[in-house]
């Protein structure tokens, strides 16, 4: 494996399988009454988030923690970066104190790539502008597969099948980018259901403009967050217009199968993109998606710090 | 003390034909294909062998950012005067996007004596079209004119302004002076990085559509045909607004156009390394468009190439690539990726290197001249099959940010000579 | 990478690892006592199929004494989240632990297919030790090649096998083989 996760186009099929199949170790770590063990003792994590993100800053200490690593939290407001210390320089400060890895959250796409360049440290992208955010399709996959108990490893399993749609402002949405992804390589069959003005200008995808056309023939439903900003932008011309197209209504919700997966990356806009209260959908992961995120992040933690790479993965005897 | 070049392959706009050719005070004082050396009689002839290379015009660069006044850090006249010699430049016009902007008298005479100080290369100081590049108000162009100015631009920004733009145009065509336009919407591209196409998309990156280039190119293509001035199109960069222009031109508009080294060799996908080195505007777009600038180069749509050398401090180029600068070196590579790129007679890439821009540039009485007995002794002399890569440590630039670090170039200037003086000697400047 | 230069040489056939497997349960039954409060723990991976056999055979055993036998308590653990080397092994897809019954006042039989260097059983007498306090830990394992980097020592084993640091050792029900080159 490499020494970073940046995205799910460089972790792979095999590599996004491996780390689900790692996740369930973590998973059952989680279970305990004392859920913490003594993997990445001794390795020091600097959360660098130069967005604000408390949730994901907390999951990813919270992952570090319960395979005792130590973490550092590195929060940088833009005006200490106008102040004149630019990106290179906090990457090389915090690098000279000693870490074994960044987990970086970048307002900028690409930033994650740019670090990598200038350091050999792990880097983890926790999410660079509209680009990429790996650790949330892995906790995405990782609550379908519990969910609906599909048997996903490096042995086999797939999504094959698997109506999903993805409602929303995809052009901004690094989650898109990668969920998508990850849904794909897995097998599963997504469509996007978003106004031209929210998507971005060339790609592959299948697209619906309503979020009608499709929602009786879904297996889950993946809402993204609406920003009040893209008001302003003239990207649709009024919020309740978007929720009226593209939102879970309570009309909507009504109508979709019980079986159906709901799903949000949060934090969510109460009456925008969900109309409804998520604790009255039957299928609503949204609550296991966030238990799943300390999870998945213990995963990535454990194979990119602590997993030893030159091993092989098949039962060594040796005791 | 006289200066003779023997035995090179001369090109200018009369044709071909080899030829030594003698210089003395500045001038071209003999050619010949038979000239036996010493013939003056001080005794004392600088010699320089051009055997196996090619002896042409000096190279006019019709769009350079010197940076001074204003970011000197970046790059001052001086160097970057340096820069041009080493390309074979013996004029080149600077950019008015410095700071304070060339839009008085005072900052123009600055910048051009600044030039003749550093003696390296000719400066011609561009006026802006607005006072202050705001896009508000028009520059007092008959000022700037008397001064010497001969081409206005907003370049860094278009004029967004239809009427405004109107305006500059009829005041200008009683003036002689040309305007030059950075075509740009800039209510298109608000906050674009890179290309609008499918590597952005997936690279999650805000783009410049085409559409915002080529929406300016028609306009301005309109309002010289509505008020009968010329204008001069600044680094084409689409298939689009490459059409565009050949119409303009075969409905015998006074239109000219330019492009950039860069835009005739790299493409968008470069970015898929989030290097901000690769960040420039108007962006690199797709082999399609690549293609369709060079085939602008080969029929004569595009008339010229200039560098649009835009000089970055290299912390300003490692930000991340919505907060970088755009902009790429030219001066010392642009011969380089020239030659490795188009494929066309030699003679019609020196063509578009040296007369071509010297008549958009108003300056022809002094530079892309003839070689012939009389003229003013600008003259470069290239080997143009020579293969060399650009090292970046070795640039005379102040800045580093050249987006051909390990591209394969092909042509070299060996000497570079301004009005009778070396400024370059063997792939060296001389002061 | 397990790269052999040779194939294996089979040292033992699977009669003598069903006898030793007869002998071992019988001895730890004499142990404790009988089968109350004692629970058999395979180490991930290897261990696992031993404490199938195990568990087996002692069901057959106490059944040929009682008529109703209690079921022989099992469970796997997963010792790679605590091991002590640098390049730390890395988890095996489908060896997540599984203790279902309550290790509080349990006397666990840590079991295993091969016993060398001790370091992944102390590994694993740590993760145990995160699920509760047992009453005593004991260890068994078919078969004990030396070369003890740590002070552990079986208190059950099938057979004592000398090797070299440089061979590397399998155990199945079908047999004990010797290869050389090693398995890390």
């Amino acid at each position: 494996m490499s020494r970073s996760l940046l995205s799910i186009t460089e972790l792979g099929e095999t590599g996004l399988r491996r780390m689900l199949d790692t996740s369930d170790h973590m998973a059952e770590v989680n279970r305990r009454p004392n859920p913490k063990v003594p993997a990445l003792r001794g390795k020091t994590v600097c959360n660098v988030f130069f967005e604000d993100s408390t949730r994901t800053r907390l999951s990813f200490e919270t992952a570090a923690k319960r395979l005792s690593a130590d973490t550092m939290n590195f929060s940088v407001s833009q005006s200490s970066l106008n102040k004149g210390e630019s990106l290179r320089d906090t990457v090389e400060t915090i690098a000279a104190m000693g870490v074994d890895a960044f987990v970086i959250r970048h307002g900028s796409s690409g930033a994650p790539w740019q670090i990598g360049e200038w350091t050999s440290i792990s880097v983890i992208n926790a999410g660079d502008g509209w680009h990429a955010h790996p650790t949330q399709a892995l906790l995405d996959m990782y609550t379908v597969r519990t969910a609906l108990n599909r048997p996903i490893s490096v042995d086999g399993g797939s999504f094959d099948g698997l109506r999903v749609a993805m409602v929303g402002d995809i052009k901004h949405s690094r989650v898109a980018r990668s969920t998508t992804e990850a849904f794909k390589l897995l097998g599963a069959n997504v469509t996007w259901v978003s106004p031209k003005t929210l998507l971005p200008p060339v790609h592959g995808e299948s697209v619906v403009a309503n979020l009608d056309e499709v929602i009786e023939d879904v297996d889950v439903l993946y809402l993204l967050r609406m920003q009040n900003e893209r008001m302003s932008e003239a990207l649709v011309p009024h919020l309740r217009e978007y929720t009226a197209r593209f939102g879970l209504t309570p009309e909507r919700a009504a109508r979709i199968g019980r079986h159906v997966l709901v799903m949000h990356p949060g934090p969510m806009n109460r009456g925008v993109e969900m109309a409804v209260d998520p604790s009255e959908l039957p299928g609503s992961v949204i609550n296991q998606q966030v238990t799943n995120g300390i999870i998945v992040r213990m995963a990535v933690l454990f194979e990119l710090l602590g997993s030893g790479s030159g091993n092989s993965l098949t039962g060594n005897t040796e005791s | 003390m006289s200066i003779m070049i023997t035995n090179g392959r001369l090109i200018d706009q009369t044709g071909e034909r080899l030829a030594s050719v003698r210089i003395s005070d500045g001038i071209i004082i003999e050619i010949g294909d038979q000239l036996a050396p010493d013939s003056d009689n001080s005794g004392a002839e600088d010699l320089i062998d051009a055997a196996g290379l090619v002896i042409s015009p000096g190279f006019v660069d019709l769009h350079v950012h010197l940076r001074e006044p204003g970011r000197e850090e970046a790059e001052t006249i001086e160097t970057g005067s340096r820069g041009a010699a080493l390309g074979g430049f013996t004029a080149v016009v600077a950019m008015p996007n410095t700071d304070p902007t060339q839009d008085s008298v005072g900052v123009v005479e600055f910048v051009r004596q600044q030039g003749k100080r550093a003696g390296l290369c000719d400066v011609y100081p561009s006026g802006s079209i607005t006072m202050g590049r705001k896009g508000e108000q028009l520059t007092p162009f008959a000022e700037l004119a008397n001064a010497g100015v001969r081409l206005f631009t907003d370049d860094g920004n278009g004029v967004q302004d239809p009427q405004l733009m109107r305006r500059a145009y009829e005041y200008a065509s009683d003036l002689g002076v040309t305007m030059a336009q950075h075509c740009e919407v800039e209510s298109l591209t608000a906050g674009a990085v890179m290309h609008e196409g499918s590597c952005c998309s997936h690279l999650g990156l805000p783009g410049w559509p085409s559409l915002a280039e080529e929406l300016m190119v028609h306009r301005d293509i309109e309002l010289v045909r509505l008020t009968g001035a010329s204008a001069h199109l600044l680094h084409l960069s689409t298939a689009g607004s490459v059409g565009l222009v050949r119409a303009a031109k075969a409905d015998g508009l006074p239109v000219t156009a330019e492009a950039t080294p860069h835009h005739i060799s790299l493409t968008d996908e470069l970015l898929a390394s989030y290097s901000a080195l690769y960040k420039v505007n108007p962006p690199l777009r797709t082999i399609e468009d690549v293609m369709a600038v060079r085939e602008g180069l080969r029929d004569g749509t595009i008339d010229a190439i200039a560098t649009d050398h835009a000089p970055h401090v290299s912390e300003t180029k490692e930000m991340p690539l919505d907060q970088a600068p755009p902009g790429m070196l030219g001066l010392e590579t642009a011969l380089g990726v020239a030659l490795a790129h188009l494929d066309m007679p030699l003679a019609d890439v020196v063509a578009a290197m040296s007369w071509k821009p010297a008549a958009i540039a108003g300056i022809a009485d002094r530079h892309g001249r003839p070689i012939a007995l009389g003229e003013p002794a600008n003259l470069t002399v290239i080997d143009p099959g020579e293969a060399w890569e650009v090292v970046p440590a070795a640039l005379a630039s102040k800045s580093r940010n050249t987006p051909f670090i390990g591209v394969p170039l092909t042509g070299r200037v060996k000497h570079t000579i301004l009005h009778g003086d070396i400024t370059v000697r063997d792939g060296k400047a001389q002061k | 990478m397990n790269t052999p230069s040779d194939v294996g040489k089979q040292v033992l056939g699977p009669d003598d690892v069903r006898r030793a497997i007869t002998r071992m349960a019988h001895e730890i039954i004499e142990r404790n006592r009988g089968t109350a409060d004692l629970a058999l723990v395979g180490i991930q991976t290897g261990g696992v199929w031993v404490v199938e056999a195990l568990a087996a055979e002692m069901l057959r055993i106490e059944a040929a004494e009682k008529c109703e036998p209690n079921p022989i308590v099992v469970g796997s653990v997963d010792a790679s989240l605590y091991r002590d080397d640098i390049g730390m092994r890395p988890v095996s897809p489908g060896s997540v632990s599984d203790l279902t019954f309550t290790v509080e006042g349990v006397t666990v039989v840590l079991v295993d297919d091969v016993l060398y260097t001790g370091r992944t059983v102390r590994a694993a007498i740590d993760a145990i030790g995160d699920y509760g306090r047992p009453k005593a830990v004991q260890l068994a394992a078919i078969v004990d090649r030396g070369h003890r980097e740590l002070p552990i020592r079986p208190d059950f084993v099938g057979k004592n096998l000398p090797t070299s640091a440089e061979e590397s050792v399998s155990v199945t029900l079908n047999g004990v083989t010797i290869t050389q080159g090693t398995n890390t």
